[in-house]
């Protein structure tokens, strides 16, 4: 940070930029929350608000935890949510119904939602142990497998095809990223598509199978299961390139558009600014990885590096998975729109990426070398 | 320790390498995002404009008003009348249950229609109406609408309802109405087919003029959320009633014709001399058409199933019968044509002998002459003029008269008969014709079947002298041509006609009661089937006894109506038929000289048609108690079916008549 200094130190060493762009994502959400709810704060946009001030005030705090902290927290982290996905996955056999999170009183926890952070760190720190002369052998292959496995495979058990894809997307890229050779990626993604017509079978549930198959053909069930992406594209494609002004999107407002508020708020917000709207968003959003991928770029540790980059993929897997199913390209799963879309969950993940993004670059930067 | 160096930076610089790879690819990915955003809103943005439409707006169609459908003079045969109507808006409904079981009790709704309101709440979607009673009286639809307020849901509404003011007397001829099928929404694809309280002509000319009479829909489009809640109204279209259609039918004649059958399984055909426009089709027993537009119930289907009367038959045009001796005028005319001299007599000592077997007559009349054996309707005369020309010229000169003839009027099923000849009979049976055939043709037995319809047509021709072609839809078009008769064989058979009338002849106790009017008629009498021994169908059981017809016009000199009338199994025509055609021909010049006349008759029968079905009805369900439990099967469906059931009874009746392969001996006179 060479910029002149006219503020106090504190406040002129604040990220300034990706809080600009953090607060501009976070509030066009909160505009298109109020709209959702018919012009009112109420039930969404001011409760929305409240959280985003105080996980926003959070990533702010994490910011200036060190990188090291990360680091030293990233194995037994990882260790503690993996029990706590376990214990989950055990009360909901015991309930007999299918559990995702634990009731704390003040937040519904749910595990497999941290573990997205986690199999970053916990990769990130695997990689930064591992000599360099171990990364073509075999130990780097076995190990990151069982540790992105694990979890991957206990919330596929609750069945949270969604965020399974995402724990595992993310703890493949930190190995893309750790530089295991091309070839085994290359191989598996052959393997992947050898395998998944078997996992359709045999590993998905009814409903998820349902979802594909609606995916491929939403038209063979328009009232059913099939509703969500046909009004989703309904919404997104009446908007046009200006939309139809705010507070006067008809398939929100009158309910066609289901879940107009959480995973499908991308479509409510088209409906009502168009094509202009998605792209200030998508914009943003790209702007955000980009400086993630920064981040990474200038980290002096490998650790650092590895975490980085990988807690940016995490923030672009939400937004792509989600995007792409409002538009019909992707099958239904529950994942929403981080910074937009309603509820706490999603949002705490992504500000927690942000706060510690914004601590690996406060750690990399030269002033505190020469402290 | 160098080795390692060396590859930390390499793995320095692969991290630097796949970071740009994967930077590169988020900005891939999130361009096609957006381009994929930008072919939904652009491109696609006039299909999804529409999508979202047609979402948003909910067109709830409103029934068009029937067009009228009046007779001669513009009296109402068919019409509209406010009627009072129950739907629920399915997603109003909170309290489904509570909701019926209150419906239930306000408006006696039974079992059968409680399960069918059910069934169609299940699949009904949304806003669409599901409809609970129509035809309510005010009574009773005040006292949902005083509910209504607590019953969400429910919704009390005003609509029209066809009513036929004649009832029974023109179920045959103007049909009925009943809600589309589920076939023909399936075929039309036409949402107003399914809105509740729209009707659809089903028989008929309800059926044969439904595009005229429909009319266009009233539509209001409203403004509604995803769950059907209206949100606000929009516009609305008034509907485009249908057109009122004009008949040739006078009201009066034709319901009077109907009440003057009575009892009896019978029909009368009245059609206007000038014109050839019908004047009245009535075809008794019948059905209402204002129960069938509501939907009958199973039991009262089954009622009207098992009558050996069968009402469900158009008799006029789809009752066969042995026109007996109603054609002899026809085959009077044939032979003037071929060169009989109508003065030249055949002596009729009770029969005529051909080779062996002796064909009756049913007296012994002596010497006649053509107009005194039309009068006395003398077999022998026939017998032996037939046999001297051959059936095949009186058959021409029949075909030319109507029988046998196919006419293009708005009925469906129409049964159009039999006129044989020697080819018909080579075609038909692979074998000859025979000089008995000629015998048993000649007085109208045989293989010679004709409908009611035709015998009017035929007595209109010969009274007129012209070719008309009887319509009931008015038309001008000017006189008719003549027919090929020249005019003085013409008058030899009207004056023989109105000897059996007006002189000493079969029809004398049915003459006018009227000053200077007088009519000419024929009678007839035709076996149902070969009688064996001496019982000649004079007695027995009802369904072989012979039937009485009876063809007429009026008046003798400047005929103006013509006629026909058919009583089955009436035991003769002069016994049953003549009587009818004189009250309804009485009534066209003192209505009240022949209302006077019925109202004795129907206080002997037990009342009018209305009255005389509700006690049939109410005995019927007295006997049949135990067999009529309720049905899950619609009403309407039912109703739709009567079409088909009308044709089994048609060729039911056929069979119990007289089939063309086993003719009936020709002993029939009169």
């Amino acid at each position: 940070m060479s910029q002149p200094s006219f503020l106090p130190e504190p406040l002129a060493s604040l990220p300034w930029r990706v809080m600009g762009l953090v607060s501009a994502i976070g509030g066009f959400g909160l505009i298109v929350l109020y709209s959702a709810a018919g012009g009112s704060l109420k039930p969404w946009a001011a409760s929305q608000g409240y959280k985003f001030i105080i996980f926003f005030a959070m990533a702010l705090a994490l910011s200036r935890v060190k990188e090291r902290r990360w680091k030293d927290i990233a194995f037994p982290g990882y260790a503690v949510i993996l029990a706590l996905l376990l214990f989950v996955e055990l009360l909901g056999a015991v309930s007999g119904g299918s559990q995702r999170w634990l009731d704390l009183g003040f937040i519904r926890l749910q595990p497999s939602e941290l573990m997205k952070l986690f199999i970053v760190l916990a990769l990130a720190r695997f990689f930064d142990m591992l000599p360099a002369g171990e990364i073509r052998r075999w130990n780097a292959i076995w190990l990151p497998g069982v540790l992105i496995g694990l979890p991957g495979a206990l919330v596929m058990l609750q069945p949270d095809l969604g965020t399974a894809l995402m724990i595992v997307a993310g703890g493949v890229t930190v190995m893309f990223l750790a530089g295991l050779p091309l070839r085994l990626f290359v191989a598996a993604g052959a393997a992947i598509a050898a395998i998944a017509p078997l996992a359709y079978f045999f590993l998905l549930r009814d409903y998820q199978r349902k979802r594909v198959l609606i995916f491929l053909d939403p038209e063979s069930d328009p009232l059913g299961a099939g509703y969500h992406i046909t009004q989703s594209k309904i919404a997104i494609g009446s908007g046009g390139v200006f939309g139809k002004g705010f507070l006067n999107g008809t398939q929100s407002h009158l309910d066609y558009l289901p879940e107009g508020h959480t995973d499908f708020v991308f479509a409510t917000m088209s409906e009502e600014w168009g094509l202009m709207g998605g792209i200030f968003i998508i914009g943003a959003f790209l702007m955000l990885f980009r400086w993630g991928m920064s981040v990474a770029a200038k980290a002096p540790t490998r650790f650092g590096r590895l975490a980085a980059a990988g807690l940016t993929s995490t923030i672009f897997y939400y937004f792509t998975i989600n995007l792409m199913m409002v538009m019909g390209m992707a099958p239904v799963v529950g994942i929403p729109l981080p910074l937009v879309s309603f509820g706490g969950t999603a949002m705490l993940t992504v500000m927690i990426c942000i706060g510690m993004l914004m601590s690996i670059e406060r750690s990399s930067q030269p002033r505190t070398s020469f402290s | 320790m160098a080795r390692k160096i060396v590859t930390e930076a390499q793995q320095s610089f692969s991290f630097t390498r796949r970071s740009f790879v994967l930077g590169a690819a988020q900005f891939g990915v999130g361009g096609l995002l957006a381009a994929r955003m930008a072919w939904l809103s652009i491109a696609q943005n006039e299909k999804y404009s529409l999508l979202a439409e047609s979402n948003r707006i909910n067109l709830t169609l409103m029934p068009p008003r029937r067009g009228w459908i009046v007779d001669r003079v513009g009296k109402p045969l068919a019409l509209n009348r406010t009627a009072f109507r129950v739907d629920i808006i399915p997603d109003r409904l909170t309290d489904k249950d509570r909701t019926l079981g209150e419906l239930q009790g306000l408006l006696a709704i039974g079992p059968d229609e409680m399960e069918r309101i059910r069934a169609d709440l299940a699949t009904a979607a949304g806003f669409q109406p599901v409809q609970v009673a129509e035809n309510l009286d005010w009574e009773r639809f005040a006292a949902v609408t005083i509910r209504a307020s607590e019953l969400p849901g429910v919704a009390p509404a005003q609509s029209y309802a066809r009513y036929y003011p004649e009832g029974a007397g023109v179920g045959h001829l103007l049909g009925y109405v009943g809600s589309a099928s589920a076939k023909e929404y399936e075929k039309y694809k036409d949402p107003l087919l399914i809105t509740p309280g729209f009707k659809v002509g089903k028989a008929g000319i309800e059926a044969e003029l439904e595009p005229l009479l429909r009319g266009q829909p009233g539509a209001r489009r409203t403004e509604v959320t995803a769950r059907g809640k209206l949100v606000r109204e929009l516009e609305t279209r008034t509907d485009v009633p249908g057109r009122t259609v004009k008949l040739t039918i006078d009201a009066g004649l034709q319901a009077y014709a109907a009440r003057r059958l009575g009892r009896e399984s019978g029909s009368v055909v009245v059609i206007d001399t000038l014109t050839g426009g019908i004047l009245t089709l009535a075809s008794m027993p019948s059905f209402d058409p204002n129960a069938f537009s509501d939907g009958i119930s199973k039991s009262e289907w089954t009622m009207l199933r098992e009558d050996d009367h069968i009402p469900m038959l158009n008799k006029t045009l789809q009752g066969l019968y042995p026109p007996g001796s109603t054609a002899k005028p026809a085959a009077a005319l044939a032979l003037l044509r071929h060169g009989v001299d109508p003065e030249e007599t055949v002596s009729c000592g009770g029969g005529y002998r051909l080779g062996n077997r002796v064909f009756k007559c049913l007296g012994r009349h002596g010497p006649m002459n053509m107009p005194h054996a039309l009068m006395k309707s003398c077999n022998t005369y026939f017998y032996a003029m037939g046999r001297r020309i051959g059936y095949d010229k009186i058959a021409e000169a029949a075909r030319e008269l109507g029988l046998g003839q196919e006419f293009d009027l708005p009925f469906q099923s129409q049964r159009y008969g039999t006129v044989p000849d020697s080819a018909w009979k080579m075609r038909k049976l692979g074998k000859p014709w025979a000089e008995s055939d000629t015998l048993n043709a000649t007085i109208g037995q045989g293989f010679v079947q004709v409908s009611p319809f035709q015998l009017a047509v035929m007595a209109a021709r010969i009274a007129s002298g012209r070719h008309l072609d009887p319509h009931i839809f008015p038309r001008n078009d000017g006189p008719a041509p003549p027919l090929s008769f020249p005019e003085e064989h013409l008058a030899i058979v009207r004056e023989g006609m109105n000897l059996v009338v007006n002189g000493a002849g079969t029809a004398v106790r049915s003459r006018l009661p009227l000053e200077g009017i007088m009519m000419a008629g024929k009678t007839g009498t035709a076996q149902v089937r070969k009688i064996e021994g001496a019982q000649r169908g004079q007695s027995g059981a009802w369904k072989f006894r012979d039937h009485g017809l009876f063809i007429c016009f009026a008046p003798v000199e400047q005929p103006r109506y013509a006629a026909a009338v058919v009583i089955e199994h009436g035991l003769g025509g002069a016994r049953a038929a003549a009587p009818v055609a004189k009250d309804f021909l009485t009534y066209l010049y003192d209505p009240e000289k022949a209302m006077a006349a019925l109202l004795a008759l129907e206080a002997e029968w037990g009342g009018d048609i209305n009255a005389r079905m509700a006690t049939e009805r109410a005995q019927w369900k007295a006997t049949h108690a135990l067999a009529d439990s309720p049905s899950p099967r619609p009403a309407v469906e039912t109703a739709s079916n009567a079409q088909a059931a009308a044709n089994e009874a048609a060729s039911n009746a056929a069979s119990t008549n007289t089939t063309a392969a086993e003719p009936s001996k020709a002993e029939g006179e009169d």
